[in-house]
């Protein structure tokens, strides 16, 4: 009898064994061709279209990109500008961070209004509201002053006031990083250096400052990757003068006809390195930095340190900050946004006001086309990227399968890569491949879906690390498969997540600009192009009275994320 | 009923470091369990018994199914779940098909779903063949509920229940589908010291009841004693000792079983002489006669493992003279309420003792240690 099961065991296991695949498999396996897909062919391609001529290998791309006597000023104007910037968004969002986390600073709620600016505002309608504010002819702050100081004293056509917007524009993020830093550091490191008999300026250089080094190195690191990246500033605000950065150059050589892709790629690679050395070394720094890791998970309420008569001055500082970065540009977009030209605020000005520049936008086709690209755009790389991310975070965090690390690397690649870089390579793909999507909205869909790629990985990942393994393996022993286990215990428990990030990469994807300008065509335009082509064409009321409405539909989409619990403002761009 | 015929399983690393290292470091390999053997009859309360990092949990979970050993094999019942040998061509069955039951150290409860659901979820996921019909799910949910006195809370979101109510839906929830072999993974080291007890007995009654073979692996000796059919005493991968809890307690077979198991005093001696289970050991304090099955020659070097409990501590010396009395002066003492431990210098030793309350000695006093043969026991030396 048992002879007779036993051998119909083993028949029926021998069978199981002739190999069929198994969803899981099935599953898996695509998510990770994807995955390597979207990250490995555009730098392939790019690397060859730079490398590669009609004639072999070539490095013509490089002589006629570096060979020309401006290139020290490019690398120099580069650097200059992100470690200016950097340098400037530390400085301004550690200062308020130590006083928001340690001190009884007034006005702590503005604080957190600031730090979802760059959320709601795209990084291009900031740059334009500063030109609004602070250009030489019709900046209203010059405007304002100019019966004191003479005219176009303050003039953000120059590096100073390119470091000015993106420095201003990075502060919140800097303010989150280090507010993270700051209270995640147990107060009673400080409170027995006081014991010990240090003043409170001792305490902060020699035990608060060293403690959050790990975080204000990495801060700096990540910032002066970000302006190297930046498109925006440097293409709005510098391209008038002359002041060429890698990324606006980048943009200059595509724009000449016939445009040199060689070169472009050069410029590409050359711009891809430092950002890479950036992300290593911020890698490096973090990695060191967990040996003193001063989270002791031990929930303390710090006492706050009292200003005394330093309070008002501080909270002054505060509502100045405020005004700056939130206020004044929101303020005179909606301003510009209701005049017929553009001019200084006056009696006369006021009273022209109306809402004609609105009922123009309702009337323009490309307008209603943009806004609706952007949300099929937003919405559909949101929901792919979450998806495969939830089957990617899966792989990385539970499964054994090998090689699993890999598609987590791989899934970061895209971080390094600058979005105008990214255009750059995807159109040297898709301009070579038979396959036609140039020049429909789909080839934007891959470049988004490939940018926000390690976002849906950082949410989905760290969801899955929430979920305790016993929760899936309970879900096994009780029978489940694995598509039951997936659908009916991990889907749901990672849903916040999933959600959060869903919402994260919508908002991201709303204001792309970088890679769309390299990749839109005409009739396919998003809502960050139109306002570029806009400025362009010199529109400033209507791009304004467009930038309020994004802005208007990008603080509806943060605060359901926030409503949802979601802690959008803690992830940077 | 489960059957383990040399189980072995290395760490990950280690195994792959083996494959690209020529050449043979099986020495180097560091192994989670190494090469075990166990038999678990039916009905039976089996405990895996260790230190963590022992290998009890890996072996628990390797019958689960949720960790693929390197060799070996496991049977439960007449069904093959696990077998890798030399030559033959390796079985292992998935975690989800085993149809067994477990509870593990969180409980794993899914936060997500109510306490009715959670139950009903190991019927629900049968491959739809074998899947029960929805109002036979709900009556067999209700009925494992109502045993587990969950019943009244069925509607309940299962994250509002208290950590004992939680404890018994994860049993429930194991035992729903009525499996051959029940595994518990450390059930009630999450909950504090009172419920812990109480729930103890709980967990006994209903095994006895359900008459369900269960595989238990704990850290917790008292939870082992009080619970088990029989423990198997783990230590860096390997069984150190498998017995019923009374011999484990009593005839530790090392001294890692004796320390790990109770509190243990710890005196080296060599054996001078014998008459029949009667020894008699000269240790540096003296001579002690003790009874043995291990039936030791003259000459051995030993390890005499005396039970707190087993030293009688008196003022005052017997007044016909008997064997292993020493004296010793009380160094300190500790009240514990329903004992008193004194800790006593003889010699260069300290004997630590445990006595009824009534029994309190000032520290400095001279006192008499008389030493039950028949509870002192030999562990050979290493």
């Amino acid at each position: 009898m048992t002879t007779v099961t036993e051998r119909l065991a083993r028949g029926k296991s021998a069978g199981r064994r002739r190999w069929v695949p198994t969803p899981k498999f099935l599953i898996s396996g695509a998510v990770a061709v994807v995955i390597g897909y979207l990250a490995i062919v555009p730098l392939y391609y790019l690397l060859w279209g730079t490398f590669f001529d009609d004639r072999g290998f070539s490095l013509d791309g490089f002589s006629r990109a570096y060979g020309n006597s401006r290139i020290g000023e490019l690398v120099t104007n580069s650097l200059w500008f992100a470690v200016g910037a950097a340098a400037l968004s530390l400085t301004i969002g550690t200062a308020l961070a130590y006083l928001n986390v340690r001190t009884d600073v007034p006005f702590k709620g503005l604080f957190f209004a600031a730090s979802i600016i760059p959320l709601i505002i795209p990084g291009i309608l900031y740059t334009v509201a500063w030109i609004l504010l602070a250009s030489p002819d019709i900046g209203l702050l010059n405007s304002l002053i100019e019966p004191v100081l003479g005219p176009g004293f303050f003039n953000v056509f120059t590096v100073w006031g390119m470091i000015w917007v993106e420095g201003l524009h990075l502060s919140p993020i800097v303010f989150l990083l280090m507010v993270a830093a700051f209270r995640s550091m147990d107060p009673s490191l400080e409170e027995s250096a006081l014991m010990s008999g240090a003043s409170r300026w001792q305490v902060f250089r020699r035990v608060t400052v060293p403690l959050v080094r790990p975080a204000i190195v990495a801060s700096i690191l990540i910032m002066v990757v970000r302006s190297l990246e930046s498109f925006e500033v440097p293409a709005l605000l510098g391209l008038q003068n002359g002041i060429y950065v890698f990324t606006s150059r980048i943009y200059f050589v595509l724009r000449t006809y016939p445009p040199d892709l060689a070169a472009a790629g050069a410029l590409a690679v050359g711009l891809l390195v430092f950002a890479m050395i950036g992300v290593a070394l911020s890698n490096l720094v973090g990695k060191s930095g967990k040996s003193f890791q001063t989270i002791t998970g031990k929930g303390f309420r710090p006492r706050p340190m009292e200003l005394g008569k330093w309070r008002p001055v501080m909270g002054g500082m505060v509502i100045l900050y405020f005004f700056f970065t939130v206020l004044a540009p929101l303020a005179v977009l909606l301003y510009t946004s209701m005049l017929g030209f553009y001019r200084a605020p006056s009696v006369e000005a006021f009273q022209s006001m109306n809402f004609d520049n609105y009922r123009e936008l309702a009337g323009m086709n490309k307008a209603v086309t943009a806004l609706k690209n952007s949300l099929i755009l937003g919405v559909g790389t949101a929901t792919l990227v979450m998806g495969i991310m939830a089957i990617a975070a899966w792989m990385v965090v539970r499964s054994k399968i090998p090689g699993r690390q890999i598609i987590d690397q791989l899934a970061f690649v895209p971080l390094v890569i600058p979005g105008l870089v990214l255009g750059l390579a995807l159109s040297f793909v898709y301009l070579r491949s038979p396959i036609p999507i140039y020049g429909t909205l789909f080839i934007l869909l891959i470049a988004y879906c490939t940018r926000y790629l390690p976002y849906g990985m950082r949410y989905a990942v760290t969801s899955m690390h929430q979920i305790s393994s016993e929760l899936e393996e309970s879900a096994q022993v009780s029978g489940a498969s694995w598509w039951q286990t997936f659908r009916r215990v991990l889907l749901p428990l990672l849903s916040p997540g999933l959600v959060a990030g869903w919402i994260y990469i919508l908002v991201v994807s709303f204001r792309e600009l970088s890679s769309s300008i390299l990749l839109y065509s005409p009739g396919n335009e998003v809502l960050s192009i139109l306002i570029f082509e806009q400025f362009e064409n010199g529109q400033f009321t209507v791009l304004s009275a467009l930038g309020v409405v994004m802005v208007l539909t990008l603080v509806i989409l943060v605060a359901i994320a926030y409503k949802l619990g979601a802690k959008v403002g803690l992830r940077e761009d | 009923m489960l059957s383990i015929d040399h189980l072995v399983k290395s760490f990950d690393g280690e195994r792959r470091r083996r494959r690209t290292a020529k050449g043979d470091d099986a020495q180097a390999r560091v192994f989670a369990v190494n090469d075990i053997s166990i038999e678990v009859q039916d009905g039976e309360l089996f405990t895996l018994l260790g230190p963590s990092g022992c290998g009890k949990t890996t072996t628990l979970r390797s019958i689960a199914g949720l960790e693929r050993p390197d060799s070996g094999a496991i049977n439960v019942g007449d069904r093959t779940f696990f077998e890798s040998r030399p030559g033959k061509r390796s079985i292992n069955i998935p975690a989800n098909q085993r149809g067994l039951g477990m509870v593990f150290q969180s409980y794993a409860i899914w936060p997500h779903m109510s306490v009715f659901d959670n139950v009903a979820f190991p019927l629900q996921v049968r491959p739809r063949s074998q899947r029960p019909a929805k109002h036979v799910i709900a009556e067999r949910v209700t009925r494992v509920l109502e045993t587990m006195e969950l019943a009244k809370l069925a509607d309940r979101d299962a994250t509002k229940l208290s950590g004992g109510q939680q404890q018994r839906l994860a049993l429930a929830r194991a035992i729903v589908i009525e499996p051959q072999l029940l595994l518990l993974d450390e059930p009630l080291s999450n909950l504090d010291a009172k419920l812990r007890e109480s729930l103890r007995y709980e967990l006994k009654r209903l095994q006895r009841e359900l008459g369900i073979t269960s595989v238990y692996v704990t850290h917790d000796q008292i939870e082992a004693l009080a619970l088990s059919t029989h423990i198997a005493v783990m230590n860096e991968g390997n069984i150190i000792q498998l017995g019923k809890p009374r011999d484990i307690y009593g005839n530790p077979n090392s001294r890692f079983v004796a320390e790990f198991i109770g509190t243990s005093n710890f005196i080296s001696g060599v054996v001078r002489g014998r008459e029949g289970e009667r020894h008699t050991v000269e240790t540096t304090d003296g001579q002690l006669v003790l009874d043995s099955a291990a039936a030791l020659p003259a000459g051995t070097e030993v390890i005499v493992s005396i039970r707190p409990e087993a030293v009688e501590v008196s003022r005052d010396a017997h007044p016909n003279g008997v064997a292993n009395e020493w004296s010793g002066k009380v160094l300190t003492r500790a009240f514990l309420g329903d004992a008193v431990d004194h800790v006593v210098g003889v010699g260069k030793n300290e004997l630590r003792t445990r006595s009824n309350p009534e029994t309190s000695i000032e520290p400095g006093t001279t006192v008499f240690l008389r030493l039950d043969p028949a509870k002192l026991s030999l562990v050979p030396v290493g």
